[in-house]
């Protein structure tokens, strides 16, 4: 932020790996699952994976306040959508919605959100909501604190036109890498996989985390 | 109308004892006076055509036109009282936006279509407003595939291939119900549609008439625009040729 | 509390613009930095607006595509009336200096700069804005480093050549562009160019 601002939002501040990956048949959304207050770690199991529609799932990072308003507000409005409409909300219309809230709030609020999802009009989409309140589609997004890690182990194994399993190996293995290194992230690896037929949720325990050079 | 004059038809927020609200029936007979509109949805777009009735030789040409853009890719042909109308025309173009601003796309036309009609519904509901004098024809062309709506004063409203409303409604739709709506292309669409305003229209009641032809289809690239003028003048050539054969085959028959 | 505002977070860098004989080109890459952070690759932020518009944008991405979006709603309204009418570039240009600096007097500014370019009664118009609400047409304009870098470099050729057509204007600032990514270490290969 500025420099001329301080962050007292300390405590539930998500320092956070997050992830989601577009594929030819729909997305695959990670995230680690710590939360911690300083260094405590105040919760090792966190579901940081929101559903916000059937279809569409938010990855939170920032503040877990914020970023749970947030998706429940979006939550609400597509939802009072489906209801009128009796559509499904596309994935591009929650972006958008999560997008005008994080710009008309972005004083007051740290949010980084990654919005993902299936939709008939446009197959699996990713998009990114960064602080600031911008938002842009990426065929690949990685987010918080832990995402800077490995850009580069991005850069260098992302490959376009991936299958579905290969997604989440690259997802498992990218999230892994980046919890390794950054002391906020850690935990377990949350997994979801939407597509047509709705969402499928996997959990990855510690022992199972697949492992690299650790020298 | 029997009971024009029973004291039930002074207010839209009441009903009469057999059931009916007068208001709004008083509100479509105010269309029926209208000229005639048309809307015709083909294969691959939606042609709307207006007969734009000119009541003095002294108005300019191209004046009060009947047909709207709401958004880029919505379409909106009225009848009925034009001022009305252009309230209705107005509330749709604000619901478009805010829709655009709430979610970063285009609205669908089918909701669009709820919110014009509830709106125009909420006019028949209070004794303090009359519901409005007209009724509105929406066409759009969204992923491929058109999308028309028509509302009356009433409120109700109804997708539809062909629809008409205004002076010749009837024989309009029995012209309509010729065509096979859903194999035609919007060229061909335009011509006929410009046929049927000329069939329709009544010479000896009014004189003087403008065609407005506008289209959203494939062939615009899904944008709502008034037809080209070529396109126009072909269109207007094939309407003016139809009927001088009919008029030929009328004299044979005889 | 009274606090200076916000900094940019997602910003794009260099816009240029130029002159040439018969039309204006508009010209960035499309790169949004975060920090310095290469983080978004796929950032265009030159569009046009309408037959006549061009628009570039530099700085914060947040506040452009809020801009932006009202400029298309504009366009759009414009359409709609259907009059025969549309809007001009110095109509634009001045619009979004009213803007801007509307935003600057609130201590709040829009973190973003601009550049319009366009045709308007068969003359050439090239305008900018800044955060703060300051504008001016020139023959060639270049914001951020290119201010620096690439508007010397455009004197230069305009005053070897007055009258560029539009590949050579291209070529010009493709060039530019070239030597920004050389010298600016928030600039990036690809770009954007109307």
């Amino acid at each position: 932020m500025g420099p001329n601002i301080t962050t007292f939002v300390m405590f539930g501040f998500v320092q956070t790996s997050i992830m989601a990956v577009e594929f030819d048949k729909g997305v695959v959304v990670g995230a680690d699952s710590r939360t911690t207050t300083g260094a405590y770690i105040a919760n090792r199991v966190t579901d940081k994976l929101t559903k916000v529609t059937d279809k569409i799932y938010c990855c939170r990072s920032g503040s877990a306040a914020d970023t749970q308003a947030i998706a429940d507000i979006v939550s609400y409005h597509l939802d009072f959508y489906e209801n009128e409409t009796g559509e499904p909300p596309r994935v591009e219309m929650a972006a958008n919605v999560f997008r005008e809230l994080c710009y008309n709030y972005r004083d007051s609020l740290t949010a980084g959100i990654i919005v993902a999802g299936w939709d008939k009009r446009k197959g699996g989409q990713v998009y990114t909501v960064p602080i600031g309140g911008m938002c842009v589609r990426q065929s690949i997004s990685i987010g918080g604190s832990g995402s800077t890690y490995v850009y580069g182990f991005v850069d260098a194994n992302y490959k376009v036109g991936m299958k579905k399993e290969e997604c989440l190996s690259f997802v498992t293995n990218t999230l892994a890498l980046a919890m390794s290194r950054d002391g906020s992230s850690g935990g377990v690896v949350r997994l979801g996989c939407i597509t047509e037929a709705g969402v499928d949720r996997h959990v990855i325990t510690g022992g199972d985390l697949p492992r690299f050079y650790e020298g | 109308m029997s009971s024009i004059g029973t004291g039930y038809d002074l207010s839209a927020s009441q009903f009469s004892p057999d059931g009916r609200v007068f208001q709004v029936e008083y509100a479509q007979k105010a269309v029926e006076n209208s000229g005639t509109i048309i809307g015709l949805r083909g294969k691959d777009g939606v042609v709307l055509a207006v007969e734009k009735l000119v009541t003095s030789k002294l108005y300019e040409p191209g004046a009060n036109t009947r047909i709207f853009n709401i958004d880029r890719h919505v379409g909106m042909a009225v009848s009925g009282l034009i001022s009305d109308a252009r309230q209705i025309v107005e509330t749709a173009k604000i619901e478009a936006s805010n829709y655009r601003a709430q979610y970063g796309t285009a609205i669908p036309l089918k909701y669009l279509n709820d919110r014009v009609s509830m709106y125009m519904h909420a006019y028949t509901l209070y004794s303090a407003v009359r519901p409005f004098g007209c009724s509105v024809i929406a066409g759009s062309y969204e992923v491929d595939t058109p999308v028309m709506y028509m509302i009356d004063p009433s409120g109700v409203s109804y997708g539809y291939y062909g629809c008409a409303v205004g002076k010749a409604k009837q024989a309009a739709k029995t012209e309509i119900e010729k065509l096979k709506l859903q194999d035609l292309s919007c060229r061909e669409l335009v011509k006929e549609a410009a046929r049927i305003i000329y069939v329709v229209h009544d010479e000896l009641k009014d004189k003087q008439f403008e065609l407005e032809l506008s289209w959203v289809g494939a062939v615009t690239d899904g944008l709502h625009e008034r037809v080209p003028a070529d396109v126009y003048q072909e269109a207007e050539k094939f309407a003016k040729a139809a009927m001088a054969d009919d008029s030929d085959s009328d004299t044979e028959d005889m | 509390m009274c606090t200076f505002s916000r900094a940019p977070i997602t910003t794009g860098t260099s816009v240029l613009g130029i002159k040439f004989d018969g039309g204006v080109a508009i010209a960035a890459d499309i790169l949004g930095s975060y920090g310095s952070l290469a983080r978004f690759r796929d950032c265009p932020r030159i569009i046009k607006v309408n037959k006549n518009i061009i628009l570039g944008a530099g700085g914060d991405y947040a506040d452009y595509q809020y801009l932006k979006d009202i400029i298309e709603q504009k366009i759009i309204d414009d359409e709609c009336q259907d009059d025969g009418f549309h809007l001009k570039p110095k109509s634009l240009h001045c619009w979004l200096t009213r803007v801007l600096y509307n935003r600057r007097s609130k201590f709040d500014p829009f973190w973003t700069n601009f550049i319009v370019g366009g045709i308007q009664d068969g003359e050439t118009f090239l305008g900018t804005v800044d955060k703060l609400g300051t504008a001016y047409e020139d023959m060639h304009i270049a914001t951020g480093y290119g201010a620096y870098i690439a508007l010397p470099l455009m004197r230069d050729a305009l005053e070897k050549n007055p009258d560029l057509d539009m590949r050579q204007a291209q070529e010009l600032l493709v060039k530019c562009l070239e030597v920004l990514y050389y010298r600016d270490a928030r600039s990036f290969p690809k770009v954007s160019l109307i």
